[in-house]
Formats: structure tokens, C-alpha cells, sequence
């Protein structure tokens, strides 16, 4: 099925020299990564800086012009076997949720286990009710997206990505779209999550979260990862000046 | 201070008939002055019409005349057959209403009372009887319905059940040329009258559907042999007009099929309505695939489905959802535009009439059969109308 590199485990994800452009925009310039088993990452920086970009590479949302990106040891490329492959064991949450709004909550949550993973219908909505319970809203398993509040809609997109029992989950500014009173909510079950060693790539501002969570902190700028560091050293000590200024701008309010 | 947890009753003329009547008809004074004026000007208009339609006209024209109107010329003595039709769809919806809810009830107790109320008309007595059949019709089908309900495949059931109803009402509208009993009555000379508008109608809708659904699909394909496909068939047909479609589907469909398969002329004005409706279609449908966000077949990528499964499981119900109002719109032009067939020869409600107004002793009496034709349009079509709000609610549009 997949082209298995030849190096041994650099790491569950290794993206090496990952450049992209849009048309003539070169908005990935060279971005290196690499995230072991059950690492928290947090990925900041200023917006443009192609950090949204660079995730959507990773499950092929995006796909990337040069450079090598390698996820559980199958490589990314043009074939498709390998993308849906990957696609299964990757999870994403979105910014804007991107729930499905003409199925309930627990059809959302049960679609991918049902279809991709072909479980039956029983053994599904067990998980998904599961899933529900896990993220702190069982009881909305029978509306539909639109009545809910935006806080728990992002918790049923979390449990939506968890059913297809991913190996790395990735999170594009989750709590951007919310207002500050469910801003905390969502950020529980990530604590949650990543607590229970699920290995997460997670690209946002809350910077609280990223101090208590984080394994690493990265600063992104200009299509590239600037410096990288664990959370205490990262804030504490930012090496480059582009850091600097961008935790200044960020932390003094 | 403790808050009074009490209900108290609105105010009186809020609510109700006369409240409605003052906020929307007379809540400032030239509203009120405008209302009484239209009042006027409608008064004035529907005096002479409904005198007209009460003292002068001579409905004779039409109740002579309808077993012309309801069904052309099919065979008299055959006549039981269309009857026995229009006895299974009554069923049928019975059914639906048990299995489907609210959202079929008004069809049901529609059809079945319309009918049960002409039979208070100086009919013959079987025509009487057959009229009060249907609303026992309804209510059969409606207890079998409430039987099938426990199961969980009901909807299927009732599909299937449907699509039967419908090969059964073909074959004994047609009947066999060699059977006993179910002689075959020919399409081409027999078939008119609301008869042949319903036939036509419905099958240019329900297949002109799937196949506007397929082409509006084609047209956004990334394979260029089926996107030019599609392209070239929505822009040729949509360049031409309905009548020309069906004089060329009239002319040209028995040059591309080998001598001894001969459609009949009912069929090629089918496949002709079929093929215009379903250009529309398409562009309908494209607008509602074109409105769905990236976001949502991003998110359906991130779970791991492939291609068809997004499109049929995400965007398809999605879009079809957005743009029932102009699907239903295109169905009931579709309805109405099967009076053109006189251009082939066929006989249709519309011209039914007109060919009943050629004879010596019903000329000059067009008001009182148009004015019938335009009603047997007008109950359908709002029929319809109806039923697109119906589903639409049912779906929750516009709600959540």
C-alpha cells in the first residue's frame, strides 16, 4: 500500500524543506518539523505567516510543492491510497467547526466510523455517544448543529474527529471563532486529550494553554518555523528578535 | 417586591382576527385608506366575474364535455381503467400519509375529499360511487400505512410501494394487444385530457430529476470528456425552445433508432419534455452545489471520505435542500408546458379544450372552458406549490 521510507522512526510526523506557493506566493518557504508519539505541539505567530497552511499540508488539505513529508511512516504524495490512508488516522478540528448541518449531532459523529472504517451502525453510535459524554455533551446527541451554542459545537467537532480513533489530531485555531466564556470549555477537553497522551499539533493564541499543555512551542513567521523550545525556555528565553517582538505584542494584554 | 410569576392574558385586539386585521390592514391611516380602496377595486372586478360565472355562462360546455376534458378519447367502455388508476394513487397516498407524516396529510385528505364533495354533483351513479371509492381509498391506505409503520425500512416500503403503483397504472392504461380483458388502448389516438398532462408530467419529472441531478455533476467533473458533455447538452438545449424540442424529438427520434422500433408519439414528446427539463434542472442544481462552503468537504476530507461519498452523502443532500424552491418552480412550468404538444398532434387538457370549442355547438363559449382549464392548472399546480412549502418545513429550511 505505501511507500515506507527507509529511515527508522525520526518521529510519528517528519516534514523536511516543505515549501508552497499560491500562484506566484511563496507562502511555505522551507518549514522543518519533526513530532514524536504523544508530543503537544503549539505552533504561534503572526497571522499570514502560512501556519494554517502548514498544517493543511500535513493531511493534504493543502498539498506542498517541494520537500518531504512523511506521517506514520508513509509519505505524502499524489497517490491517493496513501492520502486516504493517512487522512483515516489523522483528525482535524476547525476553525469555523465545519459540522455538517443537516445531520445531528451524533449522525456527525458516527459518519466517518460508519462509512470509512465500515463499522456497523450499533458499534458506532456507541462510540460516538461515548465520545459525547467524553467531551461533556451527551445530551445534545439528537439536535442539530444549529442549536447549539458555538462552544459546544466545537466540543462535537473534537468527538467527530476522535471517532475515527485518529493517532494524531490537528487543530487549526479552535477557539478563534468562539466567544471568551466558551473559549474554556473547548480548552478543557483539549487538556483533556492531551493529558491521555494523544500526540496533537495544535496552531492558536491562547497561550495559557500552550504554557500548561505544550511539550513544544513553536514560532512561526514568514512560511518557516523560527525557533522552537519547551514552553518554559520558549517564554523565559525567545532566541530569534522576531519572537520577541511577537510575545511581546501578545502577552502584554 | 416579590415578581408575579401570573400569566396575564395580551391585551384584546391583539390577537386573533381583529388583531391581525389592525396591524397588518389598517395600523396607520392611509394604510387603512389603501385597504379600503383595494377592497373597492376587488369588489368591483369579482362582481362582474362571479355574476358572470353564476347567471351567464353556460357551464354546459364543460360538463357535456368531460369525459373529453378528464381523459380524451379513450374508449368509453374502458373508461374503468383511468378510474382504477386514480383509485391506487388515492390509496397510495393514504399510505404515504401514514408512513410520512403531516407533510402528506393534506394531499391525502385532498384528493380524497375533492372528490368524495363532487360526488354530491348530479353524476351517474357509478361515476358517483367511484368518486366516494376514493376517499375509501385514502383511509385503506392509510391503515395499512399505520400497520407497516413499526418497521424501520417503512419509507422503503412505501418508495417501492409507489414505484409499483406506478407500473401498475401504466400497464392498465395501456393494457396488452393479445390479453383478455385489458384490450390495448393505443397512446397515440386514445390518450388526452388531464389523462395525458398527468402522464406526461410526471414521468418529465420524476426522471428529468436525476438526470438534471447527473448533468449538474457532470458539469463540475474534473474529466473533460464528461464536463464538455454536459456543458454542450445544458447550452444547446437550453438555447432552444421547448416547442422546437419537441417538433425535432417528434421528427428526428425514429432517425437514430433501427426501422422496426417505433416510439409512439406520446413517448418522443416524453423524452423530449424529459431532456428540456432536465437542462434546467441541472443549472438549478449547480447553484446549489456551487453554494456549499469549501469548508465542508474539507471537513469531510479530514474524516477520511472519498469523492462520491462527499458528494452524496454531504453536498448533494445539502444542495438539493437549497434549491427545492427552484426545482418545484421548474416542475410546475414543466406541468404547464405540456399544453405545447399540440404541436405534434397530441391532445392535452388545453387543447381538449380547444378542439371541444371547434364544435358547431360550443363555439363562441372559450370564458367558460379556459376559465375550467385554467382552474384544473391552477388546483395543481398550487398543489405543488404547497408541497414544496410542506417539505420544506419538514426539512426545517429557513429554521435551523
Amino acid at each position: 500500500m505505501a511507500v515506507s521510507t527507509t529511515e527508522p522512526t525520526g518521529g510519528i510526523i517528519i516534514c523536511r524543506g516543505v515549501h508552497k506557493w499560491f500562484g506566484d506566493y511563496h507562502v511555505l518557504k522551507g518549514a522543518d518539523l519533526t513530532v514524536q508519539r504523544g508530543d503537544v505541539i503549539v505552533i504561534c505567530g503572526p497571522s499570514g505567516s502560512g501556519k494554517s497552511t502548514f498544517i493543511r499540508t500535513i493531511n493534504r488539505l493543502e498539498v506542498h510543492q517541494r520537500g518531504t513529508i512523511i506521517v506514520d511512516g508513509i509519505e505524502m504524495t499524489n497517490d491517493v491510497r496513501n492520502i486516504a490512508a493517512i487522512r483515516q488516522e489523522i483528525g482535524m478540528v476547525f476553525q469555523q467547526f465545519n459540522l455538517f448541518p443537516h445531520l445531528k449531532v451524533l449522525q456527525n459523529v458516527t459518519l466517518g466510523p460508519v462509512w470509512v472504517r465500515r463499522w456497523p451502525r450499533d458499534k458506532a453510535e456507541k462510540v460516538a455517544r461515548e465520545l459525547l459524554e467524553r467531551v461533556g455533551i451527551p445530551e445534545q446527541a439528537d439536535k442539530y448543529p444549529a442549536q447549539l451554542s458555538g462552544g459546544q459545537q466545537q466540543r462535537v467537532a473534537i468527538a467527530r474527529a476522535l471517532a475515527m480513533q485518529p493517532k494524531i489530531m490537528l487543530f487549526d485555531e479552535p477557539t478563534s471563532a468562539l466567544d471568551p466564556e466558551m473559549i474554556k470549555e473547548v480548552l478543557d477537553v483539549m487538556r483533556e486529550l492531551a493529558h491521555s497522551g494523544m500526540t496533537m499539533i495544535v496552531v492558536t493564541h491562547e497561550m495559557g494553554f500552550a504554557k500548561e499543555v505544550a511539550d513544544y512551542i513553536y514560532f512561526f513567521d514568514e512560511g518557516r518555523i523560527v525557533e522552537g523550545n519547551p514552553p518554559d525556555e520558549f517564554f523565559r528565553n525567545p532566541r530569534e528578535e522576531r519572537t520577541h517582538l511577537f510575545l511581546s505584542q501578545i502577552l502584554t494584554h | 417586591m416579590a415578581v408575579s410569576k401570573q400569566e396575564l392574558a395580551p391585551p384584546r385586539g391583539e390577537t386573533g382576527l381583529l388583531g391581525w386585521m389592525r396591524k397588518n390592514l389598517f395600523s396607520t391611516w392611509y394604510s387603512g385608506l389603501l385597504t379600503l380602496l383595494s377592497l373597492g377595486v376587488l369588489y368591483l372586478f369579482l362582481r362582474s366575474a362571479i355574476t358572470w360565472a353564476v347567471r351567464t355562462a353556460r357551464w354546459g360546455v364543460v360538463t357535456e364535455n368531460l369525459r373529453l376534458f378528464m381523459i380524451g378519447s379513450y374508449p368509453p367502455g374502458q373508461s374503468w381503467r383511468p378510474a382504477a388508476c386514480v383509485l391506487i394513487v388515492s390509496c397510495l397516498l393514504g399510505l404515504s400519509w401514514a408512513i410520512w407524516g403531516r407533510a402528506m396529510r393534506i394531499f391525502a385528505l385532498g384528493l380524497g375529499g375533492m372528490l368524495g364533495l363532487l360526488a354530491l354533483f348530479r353524476f351517474a351513479m357509478p361515476t358517483r360511487l367511484w368518486l366516494l371509492a376514493n376517499p375509501v381509498a385514502v383511509g385503506v391506505g392509510y391503515g395499512l400505512g399505520l400497520l407497516l409503520r413499526r418497521w424501520r425500512r417503512a419509507g422503503m416500503v412505501a418508495l417501492l410501494a409507489w414505484l409499483l403503483g406506478f407500473g401498475v397504472t401504466w400497464v392498465l392504461l395501456q393494457g396488452f394487444r393479445k390479453a383478455v380483458g385489458l384490450p390495448y388502448v393505443s397512446m397515440e389516438s386514445s390518450w388526452g385530457g388531464l389523462l395525458l398532462t398527468f402522464v406526461l408530467s410526471i414521468v418529465g419529472i420524476i426522471l428529468s430529476f436525476p438526470i438534471g441531478v447527473l448533468l449538474a455533476l457532470g458539469r463540475r467533473s474534473d474529466l473533460p470528456a464528461v464536463r464538455f458533455s454536459s456543458i454542450f447538452f445544458i447550452e444547446v438545449v437550453r438555447g432552444v425552445p421547448l416547442v422546437t424540442i419537441l417538433f425535432m424529438a417528434n421528427i428526428m427520434l425514429p432517425l437514430f433508432l433501427p426501422e422496426q422500433i417505433r416510439i409512439e408519439r406520446v413517448v418522443r414528446a416524453m423524452v423530449g419534455m424529459l431532456l428540456f427539463s432536465a437542462a434546467y434542472t441541472a443549472e438549478n442544481v449547480r447553484a446549489g452545489l456551487q453554494s456549499i462552503p469549501e469548508g465542508q468537504i474539507e471537513a469531510a476530507k479530514a474524516v477520511g471520505l472519498k469523492g462520491s461519498l462527499i458528494t452524496s452523502l454531504i453536498v448533494l443532500p445539502q444542495a438539493l435542500r437549497l434549491v427545492i424552491p427552484a426545482n418545484v418552480g421548474q416542475f410546475i412550468s414543466l406541468f404547464k408546458d405540456t399544453s405545447l404538444v399540440a404541436i405534434i398532434g397530441l391532445l392535452d387538457l388545453l387543447n381538449i379544450g380547444r378542439s371541444v370549442l371547434s364544435q358547431p355547438e360550443f363555439m363562441g363559449l372559450q370564458r367558460e372552458v379556459f376559465a375550467f382549464v385554467a382552474l384544473i392548472y391552477g388546483i395543481f399546480s398550487y398543489a405543488m406549490s404547497y408541497g414544496s412549502y410542506r417539505l420544506e418545513k419538514a426539512l426545517g429550511l429557513g429554521e435551523r
